[in-house]
């Protein structure tokens, strides 16, 4: 360090400077994030309101509308509890009640694989899913999301109760490629093996719980048809 | 360099990233996003834009506040402002599209720790006018976007036979998924710097021959 160099260098600033400083430039960040946070609020909120209804009327075919409830073990409310399953209805033109989606999850090749499936009450089955997370191989787990085959497992996937109605009347699982011989198997994708149990997994978890809870509510999902 | 002698903007305070000290090519930093989100090219290109944004805010606030700020404290400072901004184009990403936001996962907000802007917050911004920091985080974001896209897009062609989004080559196309995984991100990091130095070499080369004067150093 020559002396040029030196002579630049600032005096040793007091600790009250430094605190000044900082207190000064984290207030300046705290209302640039606050402001930026309010501004985008709105957008995002459309944005995820977006996604949910996209994802709904993939599920269940036809849905033109939906409502959210939250089904607990007393039943549904329309606030969200801490025992609660979010459950989304989807409607037709005519208010009519098509089906009922939910969320479904389970432990894939990479990470969670997220996903929401549409269960028709009508044909007792499953009528859709939508991935909505994964983290699954490209070109191996993530035809999941798209390759036909697969996806026409779950045109109409058996989900009946079991006659006491305390769980499936037959579980859902995924078979080896090629083998799928009755309506509640999944054949897998030949390659993706661990994604597509994965899936058959979060199905079958998240059916068993929710159906039986949910069925004795389904005629206060049609009563609602009428309301605004 | 003194502040007050430092008026000169030249075509070389914005040219410096972009090509004589690309931030990626040349210099070999902030490889973390480099090599993790330019398995597509539109990942790419929302990756060198958000980091460029965070540049060039961070570089105007830092010239602005540089001469207030105690030298004991700098750098807790530069990594505030830089937070601050990086947590507003998080906002921002999410606002415009979800599912880029899900694309790019955590690394957004991995753009604070990207050493580019520290350093350049630290190496330039705080010793030169707002001005001429503000064109050279342009240069640099500029590089570092270019960097990204020439990485993205052969990957992308490559892994999943299409530009953008868009199909090129259709069905029949068996796409060389390695490339759009990790060690994709390697190998055609690895083929761009040889081509570089290649082409750095061969001017280098000519201009001996010729008796021209070399300007690397």
């Amino acid at each position: 360090m020559n002396e040029a160099q030196q002579a630049m260098q600032p005096p040793r600033a007091s600790s009250t400077l430094m605190m000044i400083v900082l207190n000064g430039i984290a207030m300046l960040a705290g209302f640039l994030v606050v402001m930026t946070s309010q501004l985008t609020a709105p957008r995002i909120a459309e944005n995820q309101r977006i996604a949910i209804e996209q994802a709904v009327s993939k599920v269940i075919p036809g849905a033109t509308r939906h409502r959210e409830f939250h089904l607990g073990k007393d039943g549904l409310r329309s606030e969200p509890g801490a025992d609660t399953t979010t459950i989304y209805a989807g409607y037709d033109d005519q208010d009519h009640l098509l089906g009922v989606a939910a969320r479904a999850a389970a432990q894939g090749y990479a990470d969670m694989i997220y996903l929401l499936y549409g269960y028709d009450p009508t044909c007792q089955c499953i009528r859709g899913i939508k991935v909505l997370k994964f983290a699954e191989t490209p070109g191996l787990g993530d035809k999941i999301t798209h390759d036909a085959a697969f996806q026409s497992n779950f045109d109409a996937l058996d989900a009946r109760l079991a006659p006491d109605g305390q769980g499936l009347a037959h579980a859902i699982a995924k078979v080896k490629h090629g083998t799928k011989q009755h309506d509640w198997e999944i054949d897998a994708i030949s390659g993706a093996t661990i994604s597509s149990t994965a899936v058959g997994k979060a199905l079958n978890q998240s059916a068993q719980a929710l159906l039986p809870q949910l069925l004795p509510h389904l005629q206060e999902l049609r009563a609602t048809e009428k309301r605004p | 360099m003194t502040r007050k002698t430092d008026t000169q903007i030249t075509w070389k305070t914005f040219s410096e990233g972009l090509w004589a000290n690309n931030p990626v090519f040349v210099m070999l930093l902030g490889m973390c996003p480099t090599l993790a989100v330019t398995n597509s090219a539109i990942n790419a290109l929302a990756m060198g834009l958000a980091t460029t944004f965070v540049l060039l805010a961070s570089g105007l606030l830092v010239s602005l506040l540089a001469r207030y700020i105690p030298k004991q404290v700098r750098i807790a400072t530069y990594i505030v402002i830089i937070a601050t901004f990086v947590t507003m184009i998080d906002y921002i990403i999410q606002a415009i599209s979800l599912d880029l936001y899900n694309a790019l996962g955590a690394f957004i907000q991995l753009i604070v720790v990207n050493c580019i802007i520290l350093g350049r917050a630290e190496a330039y911004a705080s010793k030169h006018r707002p001005a001429k920091a503000v064109l050279n985080a342009l240069g640099m974001g500029a590089g570092f976007t270019l960097a990204l896209l020439c990485l993205g897009l052969v990957r992308e062609i490559l892994g999943s036979g299409s530009v953008f989004g868009v199909d090129l080559f259709g069905p029949a196309f068996q796409p060389w998924v390695i490339m759009t995984l990790p060690p994709g991100g390697f190998l055609v990091l690895g083929a761009w710097l040889l081509l570089f130095d290649w082409f750095r070499l061969r001017r280098q080369q000519k201009e001996t021959v010729t008796g021209g004067q070399s300007d690397v150093a």
